[in-house]
């Protein structure tokens, strides 16, 4: 390994702790990625001649505040602030050494307040994401436009329109107490949820280009439970996101088609990360605290324990969707709960799980897929191919569309030949 | 007289490799474990999950169980386990059953990714 790759590493992986204290510290958002940007400038220069300092995140904060400091004053001289500036007192406090103010329990809410301020509930999801790839991750905004499908400078603009808005929301940097930290907790791992389906929901073409948003999601969720490590569903978050991303490399063939789980080739999928997944799960049982996150790790760990397809245990997947349905009602669990069902009980008693379903779901691709499946099972083609060609214009990516296709064209076919 | 090599570094260093940065090393690291094996010299080998995955077993009076890795400095690790369990919970209770024998100190249980078993050494 480079010295360079070493560095680069190095300067990610303690980006959101070095990143979170500047923001403590400066209270201004710009102003603290400035200020870290130019701690990895100098960086850069003196680790590869000194080689790399102890504690990195704590070499970067020190730099980057007194780097932060100088621009301040810089500024100050230049445009002649009001005396009783607030900025500048806190920053005269600040210039003691004894003010690093560095233990444990700061830095834990430093990286929460980071990726916290960037799930303000006024920020649309696409703008979440955005923002906490660009402030926490340190994504440049080419990757994130890149990741997106969209151009840099659109995507320039999101995060700007993003960054206003989180700073109008003005969060509190006083230390959350329990109820609030718990709150922020949930918040956070809904985004990282969000990240990592950016990416999971990719089509085949674009696949390889998003999977490092899912990369990323597992990072934030690893870095997430390293700062709480005794909350299950954290573990649970982890969980899932590593037993889903394990099987990526069996998701799409070589035309880019989704492939369903059943059809997989299981060799492709990451031992590595289904153990760790599996492990986290066992982990967070232990708690006797289920959750939305734990009961869906489950979910995907029956799936990644089966080594065929019918060795799959359906009847706890059942289970687990009824748990989760009982957790968070929504018509999709209920949806998911019946293909489990089919397996169990058979098409017949799922399709009538989902028949009440269709007033609430009648612009989702995935009811129209499932019912057209169930009714393909049952014989009935013709109703199966209405609802296959509804799926085909629901269909959100050309993958989608693609696999729907493919169980027309059997129908076709099956119709031909007469069965 | 036979040695332990405990292997350290920074794991989110390591967990940042790609699939194939990753293969690319065990692939040397296997070179000169294979020249061991080879000379008879080579006992058990195994890579632990990363940290985020361990549970701890503090042996107080009575025994705590902490989720996360062994943190504390002022105490040296002694020596390892390493044991064949149905889940987490069954091997709680072997970590039990030994605290119970030799009050004091921790246990750290971590999963095991890879193992080789080695039988070189005899």
């Amino acid at each position: 390994m480079t010295d360079a790759a070493w560095i680069d590493a190095a300067l990610t992986s303690a980006r959101p702790q070095a990143v979170g204290a500047l923001l403590r510290y400066f209270r201004d958002l710009d102003t603290a990625e400035e200020a870290f940007q130019n701690a990895c400038l100098r960086a850069l220069k003196s680790w590869r001649e000194n080689g790399p300092p102890r504690d990195p995140a704590a070499w970067l904060i020190m730099v980057g505040r007194n780097a932060g400091i100088d621009e301040v004053r810089r500024r100050r001289k230049q445009e002649a602030l009001p005396e009783d500036d607030q900025a500048l007192s806190d920053l005269d406090d600040a210039e003691d050494e004894v003010a690093e103010r560095l233990d444990g329990s700061h830095y834990r809410d430093d990286i929460l307040r980071l990726l916290f301020i960037c799930c303000h509930p006024e920020l649309p999801p696409t703008q979440q994401i955005a923002l906490a790839l660009r402030i926490v991750s340190g994504l440049t905004v080419k990757q994130i436009a890149r990741a997106f499908l969209v151009s840099e400078a659109a995507m320039e603009q999101r995060i700007t329109r993003a960054k206003a808005r989180v700073t109008e929301a003005n969060v509190p940097f006083e230390a959350p107490g329990a109820v609030e930290r718990g709150q922020r907790l949930a918040s956070v791992a809904a985004m990282i949820y969000l990240i990592f389906n950016e990416g999971y929901s990719a089509s085949g073409d674009t696949a390889d280009i998003r999977k490092p948003l899912c990369e990323e999601a597992i990072r934030l969720s690893r870095l997430l439970l390293r700062l709480f490590p005794a909350e299950p569903e954290m573990m649970g978050l982890m969980a899932l996101l590593l037993l889903q991303h394990a099987r990526a490399a069996a998701r799409f063939d070589a035309e880019g088609s989704l492939v369903l789980l059943d059809d997989q080739d299981r060799s492709l999928w990451n031992k590595t990360m289904i153990a760790e997944g599996i492990a986290l799960i066992d982990k967070a049982m232990r708690h006797r605290a289920s959750g939305p996150y734990q009961v869906q790790a489950a979910i995907a760990a029956l799936h990644c324990r089966a080594e065929k397809p019918e060795e799959t245990d359906w009847r706890q997947i059942d289970l687990l969707y009824g748990a989760l349905e009982r957790m968070q009602p929504s018509p999709v669990i209920t949806l998911n709960r019946a293909v489990a069902v089919s397996k169990v009980r058979g098409p017949e008693a799922a399709l009538e799980m989902i028949e009440p379903l269709e007033a609430r779901l009648s612009n989702y691709f995935h009811f129209f897929g499932v019912r057209g499946a169930l009714l393909m099972q049952l014989g009935r083609n013709a109703e199966a191919r209405t609802a296959f060609d509804r799926a085909i214009a629901l269909a959100n990516t050309s993958a989608e569309a693609a696999h729907i296709r493919m169980h027309l064209d059997r129908l076709m076919r099956d119709a031909a030949s007469g069965k | 007289m036979l040695y332990a090599i405990l292997c350290y570094h920074d794991e989110d260093f390591v967990g940042s490799w790609s699939k194939e940065q990753d293969a690319a090393v065990m692939a040397k690291l296997a070179v000169v474990q294979e020249k061991l094996t080879k000379q008879a010299r080579l006992g058990p080998v195994a890579r632990l999950l990363p940290t985020t995955a361990a549970t701890t077993l503090r042996k107080e009076n009575p025994p705590v169980v902490l989720d996360g890795p062994y943190a504390e400095t002022k105490e040296q690790l002694l020596g390892f386990y390493i044991v064949d369990c149905k889940n987490l919970d069954e091997a709680v209770d072997v970590a039990r059953d030994l605290g119970a024998a030799n009050p004091g100190g921790a246990y750290e249980i971590r999963p095991i990714g890879l193992f080789a078993p080695g039988g070189a050494v005899k």
